[in-house]
């Protein structure tokens, strides 16, 4: 049996998508066989992320459908062996997918695969129900702000009762917070919610911060994973979240603004002046 | 507002202000997560039902369902009778012609 894990946030624009993108090539990194399945019919953009959009012949709602079969619909990736991508469709037709094709997909995909990532659209329109519906762990992105924590918190409501586990009474989802674009200088002057404040207020456990990054623009530019560059520290920020999902203790990183030197200081204030 | 108060409100960081306000909404949209969806229509229903003997508010009636341990729910209804309906209740006739 799979491991089923839903990527979701409420709010729009936190970075889910990139997050599953992220989430999902760790898994196959380390040899678990993932597929990944983008929940946002209409607006598929998983593809993009992934750099795999023009390999796309069928998607989502086409194997619901039986217009094709799974095998024909899982892009294969590139670069890793272990992974799989499962398109959304284009379709504007809002109800192209069902609760019992969904449960189809996945019970197959469940046979052959370790992990199943569902990248949950934004909102908590039918889209992102389903995607949760099925899930065994909810990892709940987060940006350091109002209106993102108290979505989270109230997708977290829907968690535990909407889901499949709550309507069945059986140990309910785990749930896995993951705060990202955070800026550790900004919190530093108090004009950032900290790492400790949200997790006051959401109250769950945190499995990684991702700071905010150049190079995850820079990864989606070129459809490469943030996780695949150990250059970036948001790849390496999304390499120990995952460690950490799958149990291993790791201390958290990019917490701290790192100290900055007089002449560092200057240098980039100069080079700020320069870019503006 | 005081000169002070003016700039101890400047000087307190937005992330701590954030941080509070969304302590009291949250917990105030938690309260409400738990109860089921006819709640509102009911204390609708009861609200028409009493507006018809007695002139009353939206606000006057406050009805909420409190889980307690165990498998039992109380269903708890609140409401504030405005001192004109039990005065009415005394000198209904005087009240009439007023």
């Amino acid at each position: 049996m799979a491991n089923i894990i839903v990527v979701t946030s409420g709010k729009g624009g936190v970075g889910k998508t990139t997050s599953s993108a992220a989430i999902s090539s760790a898994l196959a990194m380390r040899g678990h066989k993932t597929a990944v399945i983008d929940f946002d019919i209409g607006l598929r953009n998983l593809d993009l992320i992934m750099g795999c959009e023009r390999r796309v012949v069928y998607d989502f709602v086409n194997v619901i459908n039986g217009d094709a079969t799974l095998k024909q619909a899982l892009v294969k990736d590139k670069r890793l062996p272990n992974l799989f991508i499962l398109p959304a469709s284009q379709t504007r037709d809002k109800d192209a997918l069902t609760l019992e094709g969904v449960e189809r997909v996945i019970d197959e995909l469940s046979k052959t695969f370790d992990y199943i990532v569902c990248d949950s659209p934004a909102g908590i329109e039918a889209g992102a129900m389903m995607a949760m519906h099925f899930a065994d762990h909810a990892i709940i992105v987060t940006n350091p702000e109002v209106s993102s924590v108290r979505d989270s918190d109230r997708i977290l409501g829907i968690l535990a009762s909407k889901t499949k586990r709550a309507i069945d009474g059986r140990s309910p989802i785990k749930e896995h917070l993951l705060l990202t674009r955070y800026d550790p200088e900004r919190v530093m002057k108090g004009d950032m919610l900290s790492v400790d404040d949200v997790q006051d207020i959401l109250a769950i456990p945190l499995i990684g911060i991702i700071p905010e990054s150049a190079s995850v623009l820079k990864a989606s530019n070129t459809g490469t994973p943030v996780v695949l560059d150990d250059n970036s520290d948001a790849g390496i920020a999304y390499q120990d979240a995952i460690a950490r999902f799958l149990g291993e203790e790791r201390p958290m990183r990019f917490v701290n603004a790192e100290r900055k030197g007089i002449l560092r200081r200057l240098f980039s204030k100069n080079k700020e002046g320069m870019t503006a | 507002m005081s000169i002070f108060g003016y700039l101890r409100k400047r000087n307190e960081p937005s992330a701590s202000i954030a941080k509070e306000r969304l302590q009291i909404i949250i917990s105030h949209e938690r309260a409400q997560r738990n109860t089921p969806d006819y709640l509102p229509k009911l204390q609708e229903e009861i609200l028409a039902v009493i507006a018809k003997y007695i002139p009353i508010d939206r606000d006057q009636v406050v009805v909420s369902l409190d889980r307690a341990n165990g498998n039992s729910a109380v269903l708890e209804l609140n409401i504030t009778m405005p001192e004109e309906a039990l005065a009415t209740t005394e000198e209904p006739k005087e009240k009439a012609n007023a």
